[in-house]
């Protein structure tokens, strides 16, 4: 069972990710945050194995919480879920260690497919 | 802001709703907003835009449709705090994507919503505001793009 942590300052968001894999066998949402400072926070106590990560959220913003994380958990992969689509913003999220982006708004079945890719990735190890 | 601007915006908003199962929304033809009056309905989600171009953009709505919009995205709680949230995500994800067109140096702001008419939302005069109305069984919400030109 693989952990996720959702960070997304949107409630209905996080409300629709947590609904979509609220039955899976593979993925287990062990967390939600508003932004990446508390992102970060739950980071120790939850020790996901992949995270979506929304970039413009208040306090602390994606990309930033992308880098920190890798400097605190760098197994973790991160699947950067933003309306943001152009290629600069990709390829920052990217540069700093994210490992997949997908771009808003996205389908149930597009954005399983997307974890699946960081799932193997994990898998791999 | 010309056609094609306009356009981008248009594009975004039917992306949006194709992704929201079961809604078969239609996007209008965009009209100019003589007056420096705001649309506005029950719920409003407000982006304020910099950068190359100043702005907002803001999707205004009646609560109906944003309950309804929630019930097809399958999340259960459809809270007054959720309906808002809702319509600050809708106007987020169609300005952010909008920087696929103007790059990165289209900044966004993180979303503002508002409940009932906004008392200090107003549309600067020197700027050609744009309405692009939606149409969605009997509702009629409206997507507003007022934005400096380049």
């Amino acid at each position: 069972m693989m952990k996720l942590l959702i960070v997304d300052d949107s409630n209905v968001i996080r409300s629709r990710i947590d609904n979509i894999y609220a039955k899976s066998y593979e993925i287990e949402v062990v967390g939600k945050a508003v932004n990446g400072r508390q992102a970060v926070a739950m980071l120790k106590d939850l020790e996901p194995d992949i995270v979506t990560m929304d970039l413009t959220m208040p306090e602390m913003d994606g990309i930033a919480s992308i880098k920190r994380f890798m400097e605190l958990q760098p197994s973790v992969k991160i699947l950067v879920v933003s309306a943001l689509s152009d290629k600069a913003t990709g390829i920052k999220a990217l540069s700093k260690g994210a490992r997949g982006f997908l771009c808003k708004p996205f389908t149930d079945e597009e954005l399983t497919t997307a974890l699946q890719k960081l799932i193997d990735a994990k898998n791999r190890e | 802001m010309n056609e094609e601007f306009i356009n981008t915006f248009v594009s975004n908003m039917m992306k949006y709703l194709s992704h929201i199962p079961n809604v078969d929304a239609e996007v209008g033809t965009p009209y100019l907003i003589e007056s420096d009056a705001s649309i506005s309905y029950d719920i409003t989600g407000i982006i304020g835009i910099s950068g190359k171009r100043k702005g907002c953009v803001y999707f205004t709505a009646p609560r109906i449709f944003m309950s309804h919009l929630l019930m097809m995205l399958g999340v259960k709680d459809r809270s007054n705090e959720n309906l808002l949230d809702l319509a600050g995500e809708i106007a987020n994800t169609i300005s952010g994507n909008a920087r696929s067109d103007f790059g990165e140096k289209f900044h966004i702001s993180v979303p503002v919503v508002v409940e009932g008419e906004p008392q200090n939302l107003y549309l600067p005069e020197r700027v050609r505001s744009f309405a692009i109305p939606i149409t969605w069984r009997t509702y009629t919400p409206v997507l507003v793009v007022s934005l400096e030109d380049e």
